[in-house]
C-alpha cells in the first residue's frame, strides 16, 4: 500500500514541505521520516540564545519546537529514525528500523550533516552544531574562564564564538583565509567583522589550520596549528561547513556530487515524482543565471517547499498550473554580540564589492556593502542598520534582470 | 483572524513587514508595529509573515 507523499527528513524543510502540499491541495497522506527524536524546531537559536538559555534541555529544546498547523495535524510523523535507501524506480524508501514505505511522490529534504576535521585526538574535547543535541552538549561545556578554540570561523563559528565570549569564555577562531566569513560576504566587510570581534576579545588565527589534536592528559585538547602554534583547549568546535545527506539516494543514478540536482520547478533530474527542499536541493535560480546551486541559508527551506509542493502536487493531482519562473530573493543574516548582519541577494557570485553607505571602520554605526557582477548589483550586505532602511536596498535588488 | 507577537521573541528582523506589509511595519526608530486585527483576506501574507519570521515570534490565534 502506497503512503501518498513520503517527506524523507523532519527539519523545518520537512515541516514547510508538509504545510505547502496541503496548502498546494495535496489532501492524501503525508509521512514524514526523520533521524532525529525531535520534532522541527529553528536552528538559528543553536548557536546564540540556547547556548546562554537558562532552561533544562527539555526546556530548551520546546522552546524552539515550531509550532505545527492545523492543516497538518493528519501527518503521520516518523521520528528517530532515519531513511537508510530508496529505490526511485520501485518507488519504494527502507528505513533503519526494516520499515518499507512505498510512496507516489517522495520529497527529500534530508539537510546537513557537519563536516569533521581529518584528524584523530581528544573525541571527548570535540563539539560540532547542527542539531539541537548538539547545541545541548557545547552548552554543557561553556562556562567562564574555559578556553574555547573554534576551527572554521564562518557565520557559525563567529556566532559560536560570540556567544561562548559573552558567557566569559576565552575564545580563540582558526580561519583558513585571510578574514573569518571572507568567503560568504567578501575581504572589506569581513576584515572590518574580524576588527569588531577582536576588539570584542576574540583572538583570531588567520590564514591556519589544525594539523593535530592531542589529548593534553588532564581534560584538555591540545590543537596544532600548521604554523607550528599549539592552543591548550578546553572545547574545540569544529565548524567547517557541512555535507548534504544523500547518500540515501545512491544507487539510483543520480547525480549526488553536491546535494541533488533539480530544475527550476525542483524536480530532482527530471523525474516527475521526486523533489527536493531546503539545503540539499541544487537548483538554478533564474534571478541570477541558470547555474544549479545549493544554498544554506535559513528562507531557502520555506522559499523551496512552497515551490517544490506545486510542483508535486500538481504531478499528483493532475491539476499543473503555470507558476512562472522560481526566481526567490535569497536572505540571510547573523547576530554577532550587538550587531546584526541582514544581507539580501547572492555575494558570491560577485566580481566587485564597494561600500554604499557608511564607513567600514565603524561598522557598528551602520554600513551597507554592494556586491556587484558585470556591473550589476547582486547582493547587499547591512551591517547595524535597522530593518526600516532595509526595504531600500531589497528594492535596488529587485531590479535585478532577470535572465527566464 | 487576531495576531500576537511575542515581544519576548520579536528581534526586529522585519521580514514580516516584506511578507505582509499591509499587517505589519517598522516604524522609523526600527520597531515593530502591527494590526493585530487584519480582515481575514490577508490571511496568506499574515501566514507567510508568521513562516518567514525567524525568531517565530508571530502566533495567528485562529489559524487553520
Amino acid at each position: 500500500m502506497s503512503c501518498g507523499v513520503v517527506i524523507a527528513g523532519a527539519g523545518m524543510a520537512g515541516l514547510r514541505a508538509a504545510e505547502q502540499l496541503r496548502a498546494a491541495g495535496w489532501a492524501g497522506a503525508i509521512t514524514v521520516v526523520g533521524a532525529e527524536p525531535h520534532p522541527p524546531y529553528n536552528r538559528p537559536p543553536l548557536s546564540k540564545g540556547l547556548l546562554v538559555s537558562p532552561d533544562d534541555d527539555a526546556g530548551a529544546v520546546d522552546r524552539i519546537a515550531f509550532r505545527q498547523r492545523a492543516s497538518t495535524h493528519d501527518v503521520d510523523w516518523r521520528l528517530g529514525t532515519a531513511i537508510e535507501t530508496a529505490s526511485l524506480p520501485d518507488r519504494t524508501v527502507w528505513l533503519a528500523d526494516g520499515t518499507e514505505l512505498r510512496y507516489d511522490g517522495l520529497v527529500a529534504a534530508t539537510g546537513l550533516r557537519p563536516r569533521r576535521l581529518p584528524v584523530e585526538g581528544a573525541p571527548g574535547r570535540r563539539f560540532v552544531l547542527r542539531t539541537v543535541d548538539d547545541a545541548l552538549a557545547l552548552r554543557a561545556e561553556l562556562a567562564p574562564g574555559r578556553h574555547v578554540v573554534v576551527v572554521g570561523g564562518g557565520f557559525i563559528g563567529c556566532e559560536v564564538a560570540a556567544t561562548a565570549r559573552t558567557i566569559g569564555c576565552r575564545v580563540s577562531v582558526i580561519e583558513p583565509t585571510s578574514a573569518p566569513m571572507s568567503g560568504a560576504i567578501g575581504r572589506p566587510l569581513a576584515a572590518a567583522l574580524q576588527r569588531y570581534l577582536a576588539a570584542r576579545g576574540i583572538r583570531f588565527h588567520v590564514g591556519e589550520t589544525v594539523r593535530a589534536i592531542q589529548d593534553s592528559g588532564h581534560g584538555t585538547a591540545s590543537v596544532e596549528l600548521a604554523s607550528g602554534t599549539g592552543l591548550d583547549a578546553d572545547v574545540v568546535v569544529e565548524s567547517i561547513g557541512s555535507h548534504p545527506n544523500v547518500q540515501w539516494l545512491d544507487g539510483n543514478g543520480l547525480d549526488l556530487s553536491d546535494g541533488l540536482h533539480c530544475d527550476n520547478a525542483l524536480r530532482v533530474e527530471g523525474r516527475p515524482d521526486v523533489v527536493a527542499v531546503g539545503d540539499v536541493a541544487r537548483f538554478p535560480n533564474p534571478r541570477f543565471d541558470d547555474v544549479p546551486r545549493r544554498v544554506e541559508h535559513w528562507c531557502v527551506p520555506g522559499d523551496t517547499a512552497k515551490r517544490a509542493a506545486a510542483t508535486l502536487a500538481g504531478h499528483l493531482t493532475g491539476s499543473v498550473t503555470d507558476q512562472g519562473p522560481f526566481a526567490p530573493l535569497p536572505s540571510f543574516w547573523s547576530d554577532q554580540f550587538d550587531l546584526r548582519l541582514q544581507g539580501f541577494g547572492a555575494p558570491g557570485i560577485a566580481d566587485e564589492i564597494d561600500v554604499m553607505e557608511g564607513d567600514l571602520d565603524r561598522i557598528e554605526a551602520g554600513v551597507a556593502v554592494g556586491y556587484r557582477r558585470d556591473g550589476d548589483l547582486v547582493a547587499a550586505v547591512l551591517l547595524g542598520l535597522p530593518a526600516n532602511r532595509h526595504a531600500h536596498y531589497r528594492s535596488l535588488l529587485n531590479r535585478l534582470p532577470q535572465a527566464a | 483572524m487576531q495576531i500576537t507577537v511575542d515581544r519576548t521573541l520579536c528581534q526586529d528582523h522585519g521580514q514580516c513587514a516584506i511578507a505582509a506589509p499591509g499587517v505589519f511595519r517598522i516604524t522609523d526608530d526600527g520597531t515593530l508595529d502591527f494590526d493585530a486585527a487584519p480582515d481575514d483576506s490577508l490571511r496568506d501574507e499574515v501566514e507567510e509573515a508568521a513562516d518567514v519570521c525567524p525568531v517565530q515570534a508571530i502566533l495567528i490565534e485562529d489559524a487553520r
